[in-house]
């Protein structure tokens, strides 16, 4: 484990790839189930539309997969994500411009997560405690600000977040894709990422060789605050409306595709991919019902008995 | 830091202080002009909240009903709080009052509260939301079986009694959406062969579901001709999935509840309809019942209260 710290080894690396191979062949066999039961599936209209959808859990996602891989959780993304939205629409709505106000919503987002991190870090609580607190107190924010009012009719420029497509793809999905790729960058191609993987497999080493542990937690709850952020200004985007009640449950959809990506609860293992692909699983299982047009009163155990078998699959792969 | 403390400590002292002032007695609405008829009955209503104007206009219903039969009403208002509506009861209670109608803050907590007027001989009628328990003469609130069976009618009529039909349904279980559900789906089977229900889903109750589960019906459904979602939340989540896909104008929407944005988007033309509660025919009600009862009539045990539609006609 010693030298495991420095550089992730080979044996990760296969491990790691091992872990893909089992989600990909669980996402490939839904796919080709759902292929064969609706017409409507496969075709191109409806992959970008399973795209857009998943954007906004996927960019959380991202987020969650650094908190749990470094051994922490972010239980507070949804709250964070309703009181982001309605502040960033409030200020639409009084006139501040769009590039401002979507800098001052993200910012609140990432302060939100500091403030998550600091805690965590300083008091040594568990970030499963600190987030908890969170996730009641930011929803309670939310709901104070707007007095559980939605803000409904936003500037077009803001739409444009939601709706716009530029070259022809549309804004979130472009948008996520970015989050990914510079995401997966900082954790594969830079030291950075190497100490987080680093910190999750054993913290105590990882200060030892002289990691910041410290400050690396609260940076990756402010990036989680961030994406939150983000996320929530994409779903506003897209319903011309924020509501102090959005998010409800949205850190488990997260959760559920990080560990659904074969990212190690406990920390130290897994990446984005993995991530990508749990998201994915998800938006197709959801687009999938509604396609077939499954009963509401099924539609719950259709869910969890697939989520079972493709976790099932991908621990046989492992 | 400690002295952070101290402000900290200061300001969350003062909050509790603020949270448990004692609640303002009976509002001027409680006027008692001494009473020229000495046996002029008096009646409690003990609200959950008037900040919300869907339980002020309740009380306005009540009250004119209340100088409509010659009885005196008496108003409290709980504030959303449950210890200061059980006292404001209790109040109620001592004062001898001859009847008290509820409208519960939490259906569980108020159940002491009946219990006691049970005990002390004063009959319970409970208004908008029911009582979990103790003894209730009879319960007065929005009838949403019937305002599904409207919605069913007003899609019907709108669509010539021909076409494809998508149906958001509430959160699984719960008695709004059971209800809601059944109205329309008997309606629709009764009276109007011609529609198809092709898509039967939940959306939770949720904008942002609405949004995503009917962009995956869109994909689904090359024809869809009207949308009836059990509330009108699913359906503003809808409307935006129809839009961005440009197919809004080819799909008649209707929604229930007629929140504020829901009315905004019928005036804008974007929702057909809309169904509403009728806050001030459930005051009405309520104190109609309560003194049909204690002139020693039978009153059923529960009392549905008609719903309205709000359409382009209606909102002006």
């Amino acid at each position: 484990m010693s030298q495991a710290t420095a550089v992730p080894g080979t044996s990760w690396n296969f491990r790691d790839y091992l872990q893909r191979f089992g989600i990909l062949i669980s996402f490939v066999l839904l796919c080709i189930a759902l292929s064969l039961l609706s017409d409507r599936f496969l075709t191109v209209s409806n992959g970008v539309n399973v795209l857009r959808q998943i954007t906004v859990n996927g960019i959380i996602a991202v987020g969650m997969t650094y908190v749990i891989l470094i051994g922490d959780i972010d239980l507070s993304v949804g709250s964070v994500l309703a009181l982001t939205s309605v502040v960033t629409a409030d200020l639409l709505q009084k006139g501040v411009p769009v590039p401002a106000a979507l800098g001052l919503g993200i910012g609140l987002g990432m302060a939100l997560g500091a403030v998550n991190g600091w805690i965590t870090v300083r008091f040594q609580v568990p970030s499963f405690i600190t987030t908890l607190g969170m996730l009641t107190a930011a929803r309670g924010m939310a709901l104070t600000y707007t007095q559980g009012r939605p803000i409904t009719g936003l500037p077009d420029g803001f739409r444009f977040l939601g709706r716009g497509e530029p070259l022809g793809i549309p804004m979130p999905i472009l948008l996520a894709a970015l989050v990914f790729a510079a995401a997966w960058v900082m954790l594969r191609r830079t030291r950075h990422g190497e100490y987080l993987y680093a910190m999750g497999n054993n913290p105590v080493a990882a200060r030892l060789v002289g990691i910041h542990t410290g400050r690396y937690r609260v940076l990756v709850f402010t990036l989680s605050g961030g994406l939150s952020a983000l996320a929530g200004l994409i779903l506003t985007a897209r319903l011309d409306s924020a509501q102090p009640t959005a998010g409800v449950a949205f850190e488990l959809d997260a959760i559920a595709a990080v560990v659904l990506g074969g990212t190690r609860f406990t920390g130290g293992v897994g990446g984005l991919g993995g991530t990508l692909l749990g998201a994915l699983i998800i938006g197709v299982l959801d687009n999938g019902i509604n396609l077939l047009n499954i009963s509401p009163l099924y539609e719950q155990i259709v869910k969890g008995a697939v989520i079972a078998l493709a976790l099932l699959i991908h621990r046989r792969a492992e | 830091m400690r002295r952070h403390l101290w402000i900290a400590s200061l300001a969350l002292f003062a909050l509790l202080l603020a949270a448990c002032q004692p609640v303002a007695g009976p509002p001027p609405a409680a006027e008692q002009p001494e009473a020229p008829a000495p046996e002029k009955p008096v009646i409690g209503l003990a609200l959950s909240t008037l900040n919300n104007p869907f339980f002020v206009d309740l009380r306005d219903g009540a009250q004119e009903a209340a100088e409509a039969l010659g009885v005196e009403l008496i108003v409290v208002d709980a504030q959303d709080d449950p210890a200061a509506q059980a006292a404001s009861i209790e109040d109620l209670i001592q004062r001898g009052v001859d009847a008290l109608i509820l409208n519960p803050t939490d259906s569980d907590a108020i159940v002491p509260s009946v219990e006691a007027a049970n005990q002390a001989g004063i009959p319970v009628f409970t208004v908008d939301r029911a009582a979990n328990g103790g003894e209730i003469v009879s319960h007065i609130a929005s009838d949403n079986v019937a305002g599904g069976r409207m919605a069913a009618e007003f899609l019907c009529d709108a669509l010539g009694g021909q076409g494809k039909v998508v149906e958001l349904e509430g959160i699984p279980g719960t008695s709004a959406a059971r209800d809601r559900g059944q109205g329309f789906n008997e309606y629709m089977g009764e009276n109007c062969p011609g529609v198809e229900i092709v898509a039967r889903q939940t959306a939770n109750f949720n904008r942002a579901e609405g949004l995503t589960v009917f962009e995956n019906i869109l994909q689904a459904q090359p024809e869809i001709d009207g949308v009836f979602a059990h509330n009108d939340e699913m359906v503003l989540g809808a409307i935006q999935a129809a839009e961005a896909a440009g197919r809004a104008d080819e799909i008649v929407f209707v929604g229930f509840d007629a929140i504020d944005d829901a009315v905004q988007a019928v005036r804008e033309g974007k929702l057909a309809a809309t169904v509403a509660q009728q806050p001030r025919e459930m005051g009405r009600l309520a104190v109609e019942t309560a003194v049909k009862s204690l002139q020693g009539e039978e009153v059923p045990e529960y009392i549905p209260v008609p719903l309205a539609l709000v359409t382009a006609e209606t909102v002006k």
